[in-house]
């Protein structure tokens, strides 16, 4: 359940955001999930309510807005561009599993499929980003 | 917004001292002394210790305790496993004996999440294993670990000496605490580096010899800790009133 940790740094991160902008209330939080780190979107939103539930003050009508964001690579050295869908399939399950808890694992195990080096960047969709959130003072 | 920036300080509240083994070159010992110096603590006072291996690029300090076979175990997070009464986190973990081939942005994104995830619970001390020199592992510690005190290591080559006398300079002037500075590796030949580093204001907590057997003894932790080069650095540590360490019969 490392969906946890990130629910609660989400949280965290919602809570210190309504503080330095003197929030009374957070009326949404707009949450960004990276295709690369394979988030349980169930696990991920379960947890979420449940660390959310003793922040009832400021988060108590809190609406989540949870989209999911496509993993896009580019190759450092040959310019490639192509997606984590079409790399999965040289992922074995324990493979998936460490990129899942560290994203930039995927160096150890994927390959620009054109010339095979794997020095990429992850240009989208690397992992659980907070996009914004919205409040009332 | 990043949300794992705002959770690390949660993660790490409930260790009472951080301290980063670090020095400017590599294969100074750093990795021996940060292994070492974690099954010391542990052993001695029955400290709760925990030990990262910050070296994304080189892990080292599972080879040199001979860690094999163990894996975290996931609740609301990471768990390191313990061995040997020491919480053990790195990166190989997940990256098994494949190369890591990291850029600069990557190194510190996979620390972040390293951060962020593990859930070392109560620790009287994290034992950081640095990489050499000045680069991502070192600013990110001190960005987002802000207990962390530095114990430097330099070996008597002018070579080592000039770079460490560069990082301690960037330490100071970020007011970082330093706990001082080990000098490793030293022959008959070497001449002190004692006298050298006084104009730094830097303690100067004592000198390793070249061990020709510690080579031997790595990868098994009973042998380890009978080398000379142990024993001196748990003599080093008994002097230095930083770590607290209690005479223990036994070791
Ligand atoms: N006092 C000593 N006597 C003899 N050999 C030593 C001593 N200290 C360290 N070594 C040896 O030096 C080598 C490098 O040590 P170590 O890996 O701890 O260095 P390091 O500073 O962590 O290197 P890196 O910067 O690459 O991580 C090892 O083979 C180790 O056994
Ligand atoms: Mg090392
Ligand atoms: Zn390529």
């Amino acid at each position: 359940m490392h969906e946890w940790a990130l629910a609660e740094a989400v949280v965290s991160t919602a809570l210190k955001a309504a503080e330095k902008e003197r929030l009374q209330e957070i009326t949404k939080i707009k949450i960004v999930m990276g295709e690369l780190q394979q988030i349980d979107a169930e696990i991920f939103a379960s947890a979420l309510k449940e660390v959310i539930l003793p922040q009832k003050e400021t988060l108590k009508n809190a609406k989540i807005e949870i989209k999911a964001e496509k993993a896009v690579f580019k190759c450092r050295v040959c310019q490639h561009i192509w997606t984590f869908a079409e790399a999965t399939n040289q992922l074995n399950e324990e493979e998936s599993e460490s990129i899942h808890f560290i994203p930039e694992i995927s160096h150890c195990y994927l390959r620009c499929p054109q010339c095979k080096s794997s020095d990429f960047e992850v240009i989208k969709g690397r992992g659980v980003w907070v996009d914004s959130i919205e409040g009332e003072q | 917004m990043d949300p794992r920036l705002e959770i690390i300080d949660e993660r790490l509240k409930e260790i009472k001292r951080v301290i980063a083994i670090t020095g400017g070159k590599g294969g100074i010992g750093k990795s021996l002394v940060a292994s070492t110096l974690a099954l010391t603590l542990s052993k001695s006072n029955n400290y709760r210790v925990g030990l990262l291996d910050l070296d994304f690029s080189g892990p080292s300090t599972d080879l040199i305790l001979g860690i094999e076979g163990i894996y975290p175990k996931e609740e609301k997070g990471i768990i390191p496993p313990e061995i040997y009464g020491i919480r053990f986190m790195s990166v190989i973990y997940y990256a098994q004996d494949n190369p890591t081939p990291l850029r600069g942005i990557d190194v510190s994104n996979a620390i972040i999440e390293l951060l962020a995830i593990t859930r070392w619970g109560r620790l009287d001390f994290l034992i950081v294993d640095m990489p050499p020199g000045i680069g991502d592992a070192t600013l990110d510690t001190i960005r987002l670990m802000k207990k962390t005190q530095f114990l430097t290591l330099t070996t008597p080559s002018i070579v080592a000496l000039g770079t460490v006398k560069k990082m301690l300079a960037m330490l100071k002037e970020l007011n970082l605490p330093i706990i001082g500075i080990i000098e490793n590796m030293r022959t008959a030949k070497s001449p002190s580096i004692e006298g050298q580093i006084n104009g730094l204001d830097v303690p100067y907590l004592g000198a390793i010899d070249f061990d020709e057997n510690l080579e031997n003894s790595i990868g098994d932790k009973n042998r380890l800790l009978e080398t000379a080069f142990a024993q001196r650095l748990r003599e080093i540590l008994l002097r230095a009133p930083q770590f607290k360490l209690n005479i223990v019969s036994g070791l």
